[in-house]
């Protein structure tokens, strides 16, 4: 369910930073919606039904789409089916804040959104969001549920960055001697937006907009709550916590510490000489294995 | 009834024309055409609540409970296009240009007062020429680090600076948090008309600090924004552009001398500071050097300063080049620093110092603006046109006292631009600030600036202490 909701949350945040581009720099318009929907893994879903890249329908695509399993209304609906299969599970307050946001979501997506209402609908996504995570952080017993709930959100968001990292950013860059250039404002722009790291990039990052900075600043750094090291911390921190609780250490367990491992101590030079794109395919293939290997351990499968 | 124009005079209006609208509002006019007055009633107030949510209101002083205030903001904006722009961006930098040479001559080997361009005494008894600042060059020479230029239009391709507001220019937050609101309220508007964008500006702004740093700074030169604190009437601005850059925002208490740099206190101790940008007047920088009971700013800055250890943006001093006696002589000064012609207009000024100028401002008092040499703010002036003769004889007396503190100039036919009321549209008066940023780099204008206007029928004024409004003004993409 948790991971619903922050995939709904990313999807509102991509269709921003898109929008903006859109409106504030047309020439880069058509490039910047095609690396949302190849970065939210739905091009060959897109492509069947439409042909091109325009605004209104990528997104509708992004927002509505019965079509997309990871549209906003598709993922709003199956976190609210979840809550409600589980409703024990939760306190009354983060049910509360689950079917607000679906009856609230549910109505205001039940049209196509003109473009004059976008960013309205948009801050409300990410708004309601924000209150399922604040009744869950200030409500739940911090026990087993809890870090399922979190774990959810933790590989949601691994996912989520790192593919950021790999369609825009390395799309952004047509050589490696790219790499060490200041990058143009545009491209730096989208990328943090995407993460809603454009103010806090500015104050925790000395130094300026390179692409190793950036990529250093999403990829390692552990202060920035979107970052794959932080997401890592969590996913290792609450399966500890599991592990703990349960008495029990899984495959999983092991699993996530080597993801975590990848990225420990590591500086950004060494993944560069790696090879960014390997190294970025390696964390998306390998936080998969380890949401399957979760589920298994902990027989979410049945 | 203050301010008014004569009813019968025509003005410049910038949205439309006899023959429909003007090219560059084309696509806005069309847009307009079909929406209704309820809907955009309803955006006016959005904003409104868009405006408080950021917190960019500001306090009114000696009104300790009063609300805080909003500048009203108009929803219809102010277009030019590029074309139009960039004459105006070349004479702008111009004019920049010529202003930092000036102030590097005026306080080191003072050739345009040995050239006899301008008088000496009007260099030597002005209160804005610091003489700690002579025989002095502030790192890179730059003096003016940002520069807000008053503009104003009477036609088609009459542009004239009506002031150079080179001390510290405030208005740049609203320039930035117009085009927030636009964004988030029309965003259809610009997916039709292609605006060229000025968030770039705080980004712009720190490189522009940060080239402008002491050359014995090693390493990323440390900058902060020097607030007078959170009674000041720009703090919000303040606050905003330090979050923007991304660099501390402080107080005088929160800097000291330490082993011959400024520095601040943090959390880990003193931290040296490379660039200051103020928004404390020179006044209040130094207790030890200027006023003696400043609480605002640190204690032996100056003495940091002339050492060449610390910038201070806009350098202390440059107030003597917007000064307005010495805007009389502009044209002249960017003849003798740039070698050109002045791409920009200035107003007809009369220097009311001298005798045959004296009389000509008093015999026509009711047809002229007399402003004070060093007001700003709309305040202590005169506009004749809108003035009774009560008040004009007054003024004439004052005027008489002490006439080297007056300038004269004629009242300008200010171009209009509609602005939204409860009946539709109605023109109203605007100027413009630009605004522009200086380091060894070069000189960068933000594309658009700060559109003010003046929201009362026919008044002239559009200064936000004098009931003024703002606008979010395009500068379109070619």
């Amino acid at each position: 369910m948790f991971r619903y909701l922050e995939r709904a949350e990313n999807a509102a945040r991509l269709v921003e930073a898109g929008f903006r581009i859109a409106l504030t720099r047309s020439n880069d318009a058509e490039a910047e919606w095609k690396s949302v929907i190849v970065t939210t893994a739905s091009q060959i879903g897109y492509d069947t039904l439409h042909d091109g890249y325009d605004s209104s329908r990528v997104v509708d695509y992004l927002l509505r789409a019965p079509e997309n399993p990871s549209s906003v209304l598709s993922v709003i609906k199956a976190a609210r089916d979840n809550a409600r299969l589980t409703r024990t599970a939760l306190t009354t307050e983060v049910w509360y804040a689950v079917n607000d946001t679906w009856m609230l979501l549910t109505d205001l997506l039940k049209d196509p959104i003109p473009e004059t209402e976008l960013p309205g609908v948009l801050a409300t996504i990410r708004q309601q969001s924000g209150l399922v995570r604040g009744a869950l952080y200030g409500t739940m017993l911090r026990n087993d549920i809890y870090d399922f709930c979190r774990l959810g959100s933790a590989i949601e968001r691994m996912d989520n960055t790192a593919r950021i990292i790999d369609v825009k950013y390395y799309s952004l860059l047509p050589s490696p001697s790219f790499i060490g250039s200041r990058m143009d404002n545009v491209q730096w722009e989208t990328i943090l937006r995407s993460v809603s790291a454009h103010r806090s990039f500015r104050w925790a990052v000395e130094g300026d907009f390179t692409a190793p900075a950036i990529a250093d600043f999403l990829i390692l750094d552990r202060r920035m709550p979107r970052s794959l090291s932080f997401s890592a911390g969590q996913i290792v921190e609450h399966l500890n916590m599991l592990g703990a609780e349960y008495e029990t250490r899984m495959p999983s367990h092991d699993m996530a510490d080597a993801l975590q491992t990848q990225l420990k101590g590591r500086d950004i030079n060494s993944i560069f000489e790696q090879g960014l794109h390997e190294f970025i395919s390696g964390v998306i293939t390998d936080t998969a294995q380890l949401a399957q290997q979760i589920a298994e351990d902990y027989r979410f499968t049945g | 009834m203050l301010n008014k124009m004569k009813p019968h005079e025509k003005f410049f209006n910038e949205m439309t024309s006899e023959g429909g609208p003007r090219s560059p509002y084309g696509i806005y006019d069309a847009w307009f055409a079909g929406q209704n007055n309820e809907r955009l009633a309803q955006k006016a107030a959005e904003a409104e609540a868009f405006f408080r949510r950021s917190g960019i209101t500001f306090n009114v002083y000696g009104q300790a409970d009063a609300e805080e205030r909003l500048i009203p903001f108009d929803l219809v904006p102010r277009i030019l296009a590029e074309r139009e722009w960039t004459k105006l961006a070349k004479g702008i930098e111009q004019r920049v240009i010529a202003i930092n040479a000036f102030l590097h001559d005026i306080y080191n080997r003072q050739e345009i007062l040995r050239a006899g361009v301008i008088p000496t005494k009007l260099i030597a008894q002005n209160d804005a020429f610091l003489p700690q600042m002579i025989d002095f060059s502030p790192p890179s020479d730059v003096y003016t680090h940002i520069v807000g230029t008053d503009v104003v239009r009477t036609g088609e391709d009459d542009f004239f600076v009506l002031e150079d507001n080179a001390r510290t220019p405030s208005g740049v937050s609203y320039m930035l948090e117009n085009r927030e609101t636009m964004l988030q309220m029309f965003p259809e508007l610009f997916s039709m008309i292609k605006v060229q964008p000025v968030s770039d500006y705080p980004k712009n702004l720190r490189r522009s600090l940060e080239a402008s740093a002491p050359a014995s700074c090693e390493g990323r030169p440390c900058v902060v924004v020097l607030t007078p604190g959170i009674h000041n009437s720009a703090y919000y601005e303040h606050s905003f552009l330090a979050d923007q850059m991304g660099v501390e925002l402080v107080e005088g208490h929160d800097l000291r001398v330490v082993d011959g740099h400024i520095a601040m206190r943090t959390t880990k101790g003193y931290k040296v500071i490379d660039v200051i940008y103020r928004r404390v007047d020179d006044e209040y920088l130094d207790p030890l050097t200027f006023n003696p009971n400043s609480m605002l700013g640190v204690p032996g800055i100056m003495d940091v300063y002339r050492a060449g250890n610390i910038t201070i943006a806009n350098a202390p001093g440059t107030g003597v080049a917007d000064d307005k006696a010495i805007y009389s002589y502009m044209p002249d000064i960017v003849k003798f620093y740039t070698g050109e012609k002045p791409i920009l207009k200035n107003v007809q000024t009369f220097r009311c110092g001298e005798a045959d100028s004296l009389k000509y401002v008093l015999d026509n008092l009711a047809d002229l603006v007399v402003k004070e040499v060093h007001g700003s703010g709309g305040y202590g002036m005169l506009v004749g046109p809108a003035a009774t003769k009560k008040e004009i004889a007054a003024f004439a007396e004052k005027l008489k006292a002490r006439p080297a503190n007056y300038i004269a100039q004629p009242t300008l036919a200010l171009s209009t631009v509609p602005i939204f009321t409860e009946s539709g549209l109605a023109p109203r008066h605007v100027d413009l600030r630009p605004f522009a940023l200086m380091s060894s780099k070069g000189v960068n204008i933000t594309p658009g600036g700060l559109t003010r206007v003046a929201l009362e029928e026919g008044s002239l004024v559009v200064n936000s202490s004098q009931g003024g409004g703002t606008k979010d003004t395009w500068v379109l993409e070619d």
